[in-house]
Formats: structure tokens, sequence, C-alpha cells
């Protein structure tokens, strides 16, 4: 019984929840500006990693080349949204 | 909510579709009882997960989408036909266009082309099903009761009537307060759910279950396309998703973050639903190439002009058309640099369009053409797409979109781009891969004669809409006075879409027709072609090879045809492992369809006990073993035998 109990993912996805009530903190408590955004950078990139080695399984690929072109398309795809949403909503609005 | 609300009320033609609605599902339970079929269409449909038939199902759906779709389309060009016409009131127009859009888009062309790579993909890659056949089920029937919540939505509750694009703050409670916009929340909420399945599923089947020897740049190029577009649809559908979650927060939970005020952005679904619905586009648009690079090949007898540049340019498209989404909204109120910014990158889209477009030309170029109905389709694309391409050059500049932007002019583009590129695709498509599924062609004769229908008409459709837009003429204007002089040219578009009808049921039945007189195949390579899913004997065994095939180089098949050797290395037949099949994706997704329609209704309770039969369905799924089951050797040869006759 104790090798099919999935220690890890239960480990992983306890940790996400408690990383999601910590984010919480920036809403419940009023934080300074830098405080807040350094709380959510953090718990993001703790929670991303989480997700990627626990649950997606990176570290498990022998195709070294095919993870990397997947993690670039993937990055070269959020960066674009975020930073192009930015862009085109908030700081070119409007700008002459 | 009272039952005047729940049902639409007050419009002749929503009665008569009530009519009808209630009249077929009573008659198919009937038919079914009648002629003894329900245990054959659950053992052979419902809970199939044959790549083949969940195709099969997909491309099924899509025509009887496209029949949907086509009537809506008619509607509309009839209420426009004449200045001041009383046929439909505003809200019915709205409703309509709304509709046709949404139904041509996700629920005609997507599911059409996936249909075609589900039965294509497997069979060109040497592989006996999809990487995950019990998930490609489930993608199915997500798609399908997706599709069918939507439908109903005309008769129960009222059609979404926002426009395709459900432009906020249009589309938010306050300015569209019936449920139309909900129901278009979760219907293309639970079908891009299985669409972004697909995407993973393609993807992985493709990457990792190639014949040996295949490598990437020995693949087909229809293969190619397929490959790119799960990438697309891998990385665009979670926008599409999050967007849907936000809209349905907004308009069922009292959200606001596409509000006006409170510090909400209308803007901001306009800007996420574009940058997944650019990528959308050239996810329709990337197979219609592959199919198009695959017909051209095969008749012209030559290999593809620029293999390389044709899989490069692919790659390109599709990182270009994340980079392009402002386009849609350059009158936003931007400023000079964002417009500017993004009129480059679209502009750019047409260099790779361009290379694909000179390397089908020289592909053509002194080969043996032979003018069949698929290949006939594809000729005509060239050109009428180069129209669509060079008037969304014009449209990419952002001063001169200030003049198109939402009139007809759009319209007419976006018809040139996406019925030659992709209706006429996989109409291609469907005539060319007939013969594999069913073991006999469709009828060339009827094919030409549809084909000069549906060619002519869509020009005679289309092209008047490009002055009318020039002219001043704005999309979704219900109707118009005579002083504008709009009249004539609307008249002509009429005309046209009544010759596309004709086409169209020329089509459909033509498979009647083909069905019943045209002589069965015995080759299972009708048309001499290059890849290999022609290897195969038609209709295609379950198994789809009964010997693995092994590949040196591209377009193996014809090699092998034209060499004589062999195509594999294996001498005996061995068991073949197949998936079982299971009815839980259909029944998974009949919950989904309750839980959508509850939703609908905000109807919490049903809502919640239907979700909870969803995660039922998957908790069952994950303690249950099924491990598949194999085929014998001698019922290959058995199989083999009658299909390919004894001598081998």
């Amino acid at each position: 019984m104790k090798q099919l109990f999935p220690v890890p993912h239960v480990i992983g996805f306890v940790s996400s929840l408690l990383l999601s009530l910590i984010a919480l903190i920036v809403v419940k408590f009023h934080l300074s500006f830098t405080m807040g955004m350094t709380i959510l950078g953090v718990t993001a990139l703790i929670q991303a990693a989480l997700q990627l080695f626990l649950f997606m399984h990176v570290n498990e690929n022998e195709n070294k080349s095919a993870l990397l072109t997947n993690i670039g398309y993937a990055l070269f795809v959020g960066l674009v949204t975020i930073f192009g949403t930015l862009f085109a909503m908030m700081w070119g609005y409007q700008m002459i | 909510m009272k039952w005047d609300e729940f049902f639409v009320t007050g419009e002749p033609m929503i009665y008569a579709a009530m009519v009808s609605i209630v009249l077929v599902s009573i008659a198919i339970p009937v038919g079914l009882t009648y002629f003894k079929k329900w245990g054959y269409l659950w053992r052979h449909w419902l809970t199939t997960v044959d790549h083949k038939k969940i195709g099969v199902m997909y491309i099924i759906a899509a025509l009887l989408m496209l029949f949907r779709g086509g009537v809506d389309a008619l509607l509309m060009r009839a209420q426009t036909a004449i200045p001041d016409n009383g046929l439909l009131d505003g809200q019915h127009y709205n409703e309509i266009f709304t509709t046709h859009g949404i139904i041509m888009i996700l629920f005609m062309a997507m599911p059409f082309i996936i249909g075609l790579m589900n039965v294509v993909i497997p069979l060109q890659i040497g592989a006996r099903d999809v990487a995950f056949p019990r998930l490609n089920a489930v993608s199915f029937w997500l798609f399908f009761f997706g599709a069918m919540l939507l439908n109903i939505s005309f008769v129960i509750g009222g059609s979404p009537d926002a426009g395709w694009t459900a432009y906020f703050p249009l589309a938010s409670v306050e300015f569209s307060p019936t449920v139309g916009n909900n129901y278009y929340s979760l219907a293309l909420q639970i079908a891009g759910i299985g669409t972004l399945m697909t995407g993973i599923n393609f993807l992985v089947t493709i990457l990792k279950m190639r014949a040996p020897g295949m490598k990437l740049m020995k693949m087909p190029m229809f293969t190619w396309s397929i490959l790119i577009t799960s990438i697309i649809i891998v990385f665009a559908f979670p926008v599409l998703t999050v967007a849907l979650a936000l809209m349905m927060l907004d308009r069922q939970f009292g959200t606001q973050f596409f509000a006006m005020q409170n510090g909400g952005m209308d803007m901001l679904w306009a800007n996420l639903f574009w940058v997944w619905g650019h990528p959308e586009v050239y996810i329709v648009i990337l197979p219609a190439f592959g199919i198009y690079s695959e017909i051209i090949a095969t008749f012209a007898k030559k290999n593809l002009y620029g293999y390389k540049s044709m899989v490069y340019s692919m790659v390109a498209i599709s990182l270009l058309s994340f980079l392009v989404w402002v386009h849609h909204f350059y009158t936003m109120g931007h400023g000079v640099m964002v417009n500017s910014v993004f009129s480059i990158t679209t502009m750019a889209i047409a260099i790779p369009t361009g290379v694909k477009i000179f390397n089908w030309l020289f592909t053509l170029r002194k080969g043996k053409i032979s003018f069949t109905t698929p290949m006939l389709y594809s000729l005509a694309f060239i050109p009428i797409f180069t129209i669509g391409g060079v008037t969304g050059v014009m449209l990419a500049m952002a001063s001169a979109d200030y003049q198109y932007h939402n009139t007809m002019f759009l319209v007419a583009h976006f018809h040139y781009v996406l019925i030659p590129g992709t209706v006429f695709a996989v109409i291609a498509g469907f005539h060319y891969w007939f013969p594999k599924l069913f073991g006999f062609k469709l009828n060339e004769r009827l094919g030409k004669w549809s084909f000069w229908f549906i060619a002519i008409s869509f020009n005679v459709t289309f092209f008047p809409l490009f002055i009318l837009g020039l002219n001043g003429m704005t999309r979704r204007m219900y109707t118009y006075s005579e002083s504008t002089g709009y009249g004539p040219l609307n008249m002509l578009s009429m005309v046209g879409a009544l010759g596309l009808t004709i086409g169209f049921i020329l089509l459909v039945y033509n498979i009647y027709w083909s069905t019943r007189y045209q002589p069965r195949e015995v080759t299972g390579d009708p048309w001499d072609a290059r890849s290999l899913e022609w290897s195969t004997p038609s209709p295609v065994p379950e198994y789809n090879f009964a010997k693995v095939p092994v590949i040196d180089t591209l377009d193996a098949f014809w090699y092998s045809k034209k060499e004589g050797k062999p195509l594999t290395d294996e001498d005996d037949y061995e068991p073949i492992h197949m998936p079982n099949n299971n009815g839980q994706p259909f029944i998974m997704g009949v919950f989904f369809f309750f839980f959508g329609f509850f939703m609908v209704f905000s109807w919490w309770i049903p809502a919640i006990i239907a979700g909870l039969f969803i995660l039922g369905t998957m908790a069952y799924r994950s303690f249950e073993k099924d491990h598949g089951h194999y085929i014998s050797v001698g019922e290959i040869e058995r199989t083999e035998n009658a299909l390919r006759g004894e001598k081998e």
C-alpha cells in the first residue's frame, strides 16, 4: 500500500494550496505595493516550478531539444500575450 | 422564470423550428427502434475509440452544422436583398448573424478539419490509432454536446446576439440581458476543452507514433500542417478558456473584469478574444494548406516543390500568428506606435504565405495535371485566396483600416480567405479521402457540377460586398433605406447565395448517388497517390496496417510502387494490440451538456449535481483497469485476404 500512495503528488497538491493561501495575504491585509508584488511574484514562481516538476514531469524527459523548444514556445507566447496586452491596452493607449 | 421566458416565443419561424425539432427527436428513436439499430449505434459509433469512426462522426456533425449555418446565411442575405425588408426584425437578425459566425467557425470549420485529421493522420504516419484513443472520444463528445448546447439556444432562452466576437460592454448582462450570451460562454467552453485535448492528442501522436524511419522532415505535408496546428491549439486555446471563464464570472457572478467602471476594462475582452482569435484563423487555415499540398502533389504527379520552405513558412506563420491580434481593433483608440507595430507584423504574415502560394505554383509547373474534383477546388483556391490575401494587406494598413473597419469590405475579405482557404479545402479533402473511408469515389461528374456552382456563386455572393463596403455599408445592419443605393448589389449577392445553395445540395446529393451507384474501388489507391494512407486497403480495417511500414524517404509509398519494393520488413503477421471501445466519453459528454444547460440558466443546485457526475466519471476512470485487446493473427489474415484478395 505504501508504494501505491502518491506521496509527491499529495505534497505538491497541499503545497500549491498553501502557496495560494499565502498569496491571499496580499488581499486580506493592507500591504505596500512593493511588498504585495514581491509576495505574489515569489509565490507564483514557486507555484510554476511545482507544477512543472511535480505534475508535468519536465525532469523525466530524455528528449532535451523537444523540451527546450516546448518551453521556449510557451515562454514566447506567454510573454507576447502579457507584454503585448500591456503595450496595446495601457502603455501605447492614446500615445502619440 | 416564466415559461414564455424559457421558450422563445412570438416568431413564426421559431415555432416552425420547434415543431421540426420535436418531430425529429420523435422520429430518431422511433426509427432506431423500428430498424433495431440501437445496439449497432451504441456498439459501433457512440462507444467507438477508432480514430476513423470518430473522424466520420466529426465530419457528419460538421456537414449538419454547415446546413444550419448555411440556412442562417440565406436568411441574412434574404433580409438584406431588398431595402427596408421586414422578413426579420433587428433582434432576430442579430441572433442569426451571431450564431452564423459561431457555428461556421467553431462547429463547422473546426470539426471538419479535426474530422479529416482524425481520419488521415494516423494512416499517414503509419500508426494504428492516435496516442490517446479514449481521450479522442472524449474530445469528440465534448465538441458535439457543446455544439448541441449552442444549437438549442434559439428555441430555449434565446440565442447569443452580440456578434460572434461578443464584444463587451454589449455582451454584458446590462446590454444583453437574455441568457443568450451565457450559452455562448458555456457552449464554447465545453467545445473548447474538447479541442484543446485534440491538440494535445495529435501533438503526441505525431511526435511519438510515426512509423520507423519517418523522420520529421520525411513526414507528408498534411501531417506537418497538423503538427503546427496542434501546437497553435495548445497555446492559443487556454486564452479562450480564461476569457470565457471571465465572461461567465462577469455575467453570472457579478465580477467586473470587462465592466466599464470599478476598475474593469471592456476592451480587455476584445484583446483576449483576439489573442486566441487570430491564431484560431491559422488553426483553420494551416490544415487547409496541408490538404492542398497533398492534393496538388498527387494530381500534378510531382513531388511537392520546396518541401523545406513549406515547413519553415508554416513555423513562421505559427509564430507570427501570435503577434498580430491588435489589428482586429485598430480603431479602439490606441496610439500610432501600437497600430504601426501591429501593421508591420500583420503584413509580415503575407511573406510566408506568399512563399507557399509560389511553391504550389511551382509544383504545378510542368506537372501532368489531372483535373479531378479535389484538384479543381485546389486550383480555384489559389487565385481566390490571393484576392482575400491582398485585401487582407489592405486591411492591415492601420490608417486605411479606419475606412474599412467593420464595413462589408471586411466581411467580403474574411469570406474570401475562409471559404477558399478552409471550406474549399475540407470539401476537396472530403472528395480526396472519401474512397479511403468508404471504398468508392464520389461521382466526378456531379462533383464537378457542384464545384462550378460553388466556385462561381461564391464570387457572385461575396465580390459585391467589397464594393458595398467601400460605398459605406457597415456589417451587421439589418436593413437600409433605398436612397443608400445598396439594393442592387445586395440582390446580386442574394442570387449568388442561392447558387451556393444549389452547389451544396448537389454535394449532398452526390454522397447519396455515389453510395448507391458508384462502382467499388478494389486497389485502395484510386488516385495513384504518394503518401502512406493509400497503401492500406479501402475501407481501412480497424487496425490500419497489418504490418508496420518502414519509411526511408518522403513519399515512400510512391517509390515503393515505382520500384516494386515492399514497404515493410515484417514477414509474418503478429497479433495487434488495440484499445477497447468504451461508453464513458459519451456519458461524460451528456453530463457536460446538462451541466452547461443548468449553468446557462443559473440553476445552481442541478448544475452542482451534474458537475459531481462529471467528477464521478473521472474518478471512475482513474480506478479502472482497461488493457485493450489483441487481434489474433488468424483474424488479421482473414481480414486482409477479404480486403486485398487471396493472392498475397
